[in-house]
């Protein structure tokens, strides 16, 4: 027992020599983006939480995976260099978060076959297209991402983001608080809650275009959902839950950052085990702390 | 008289099959109204119309003189609470706040918090303004809705199925609150209980494809029957049996 804490402790301080060591880089520049990058998860995870379009999120994260291709396509295979794969996850995020999200305000009865429809052409398209592009393409980091290829010129787009959704969301917290939690009402109030829906959405595909760089496409839900759940057992208020999950957030990405450098693991898998793992544990305690209340 | 809400030969239908039609009806100021009639009926669909959130087929509507759209800040709607997610982190606050919300301004003042706050205190739940919306029961709920559908300053207040699911000393104390509000203000209330609400209200409206006007002083066997389509056996409350029950002599 004592010498697996010793083990431990010896991993913690290697990993803190590595953080601050200047030949890697990498690992300070990952454990920045996960740090920044939990703001803006933090915040629009509580709104696809609380609002239950997870499974929006879910089709648009895998549409990106259709706009990386093209752009790779397009690079590569077209000659247009000016097209960066990151331009071409952005612009099919946000054209996904419109079309889904009109889909799930106009096709009531058909909703959920659209929108599964949508995430697997998304998904298929971008495959086609890596086919079609001379080359050899690690599908693995779009898939489940690399943190450690984390730039400088992903550093600032986060900062970006950051800041233009704490931004937006502070200007219109009331009119998202209102949207989340009963449209109708809201849009009685006059406020144009059609507009504030799609934009949220896009804000949510903003989000996950930055998440697919860390835990990659497929398990971008994950990290986008699972601290707000964790947070919403124990906030009372919006903006509780907001605070709350964005640190928990930051607190998995850089643990689970932590455990894969030391144990040399994939980190976007590392994160979403580690989080997962915590949210069944707490929920399942907090189902018996229930029971034993009645 | 003046008149709050007219329609005139109002018809709707969500397909082919009219759920509203040819529906005539006139509602003075500080009517007190409740909306009865089956399943499907045509209640929900009334009050959504007269909001403005769905448009008739045929026919006119017009709240307070102009088209319901335009009316809506003058008024105040409490939804059924079934279709709210339980689980949304927000205080009973937050909830009456949301009243208060307006397209001119981003941030709640001073002002609106006053008049969310003294709303919360008209239905009588003072104690809860800073509890979790989702740490209430059910007939809470209801009560910081209709606060929610108050904090606006409405003339008409639209209640949808106000007292489902609360039990029966709840929807006494919700329907003498109404009563005090309607010294102020017009209140239409969707209601499945009709023999329960006509002690309270001053007339009915049946909703059945039809829309009928009744004075609370006319409901009786032969209105109930077109309603219910049946025979009912009445319950009087104001007899008391003897201790043995009844025996027959």
């Amino acid at each position: 027992m004592t010498t697996g804490a010793a083990k431990g402790a010896i991993a913690v301080i290697e990993f803190f020599q590595a953080l601050v060591d200047p030949d890697n880089r990498f690992l300070a520049y990952a454990m920045a983006m996960g740090g920044l990058a939990s703001i803006a998860f933090g915040i629009i995870g509580t709104f696809v939480t609380i609002k239950r379009i997870s499974y929006l999120a879910g089709a648009i994260s895998h549409s990106v995976f259709g706009g990386i291709g093209l752009a790779l396509y397009l690079q590569v295979a077209m000659g247009i260099t000016w097209f960066d794969p990151i331009l071409g996850a952005v612009l099919a995020a946000v054209v996904s978060a419109l079309v889904v999200g009109l889909v799930s305000i106009h096709a009531k009865e058909r909703e959920d076959t659209i929108i599964g429809t949508l995430w697997a052409v998304g998904m298929a398209c971008g495959i086609l297209f890596i086919d079609k592009t001379p080359g050899y393409f690690s599908l693995s980091s779009y898939l489940f991402g690399d943190i450690l290829l984390i730039s400088h010129r992903d550093l600032v787009f986060v900062i970006c983001l950051d800041v233009l959704i704490a931004g937006i969301v502070v200007l219109f917290f009331n009119r998202f608080f209102g949207v989340c939690f009963d449209t109708e009402f809201t849009l009685l109030r006059g406020i144009n809650t059609t507009f504030f829906y799609l934009f949220l959405l896009v804000l949510t595909a903003l989000t996950v275009v930055l998440l697919v760089r860390i835990v990659g496409i497929v398990l971008v839900i994950a990290l986008l959902t699972i601290p707000p759940a964790i947070a919403g057992f124990y906030a009372r208020r919006l903006w509780q839950m907001m605070l709350y999950s964005v640190l928990l957030c930051a607190l998995f990405t850089w643990t689970g950052l932590g455990i894969s450098y030391s144990l040399a693991l994939s980190s976007g898998p590392t994160i979403i085990v580690l989080c997962g793992t915590v949210y069944l544990v707490l929920l399942a305690a907090n189902k018996v702390v229930f029971t034993q209340n009645k | 008289m003046e008149t709050d809400i007219s329609l005139n030969n109002v018809t709707f239908a969500y397909k082919k099959q009219p759920i509203l039609e040819n529906a005539t009806l006139t509602i003075p100021h500080r009517e007190f109204a409740s909306i009865v009639g089956p399943n499907g009926g045509g209640k929900s669909t009334l009050l959504k119309l007269l909001l403005g959130l769905l448009q008739p087929d045929k026919g006119e509507i017009q709240v307070f003189g102009t088209a319901p759209e335009k009316a809506r800040q003058r008024m105040g709607y409490m939804p059924q609470y079934a279709h709210l997610d339980m689980t949304f982190p927000a205080t009973v606050l937050d909830v009456v706040l949301m009243g208060r919300l307006k397209k001119s301004t981003f941030w709640f003042s001073k002002k609106d918090r006053k008049q969310a706050l003294s709303a919360i205190e008209t239905v009588d739940m003072a104690a809860f303004a800073h509890t979790g919306f989702n740490e209430l029961s059910g007939g809470q709920k209801q009560r910081v809705l209709i606060a929610r559908a108050l904090s606006g300053r409405p003339d008409i207040l639209l209640l949808d199925e106000p007292t489902a699911n609360v039990d029966h000393e709840t929807e006494e104390n919700l329907f003498s609150i109404l009563q005090d509000l309607n010294r102020k203000m017009t209140i239409l209330v969707v209601s499945h209980d009709l023999g329960f609400v006509s002690k309270y209200v001053k007339t009915v409206i049946c909703v059945n494809r039809q829309v009928v006007f009744h004075p609370t002083t006319l409901v009786e066997g032969t209105m109930i029957k077109d309603i219910y389509y049946g025979d009912l056996k009445m319950v009087r409350h104001d007899h008391r049996c003897s201790e043995g029950g009844h025996c027959r002599d």
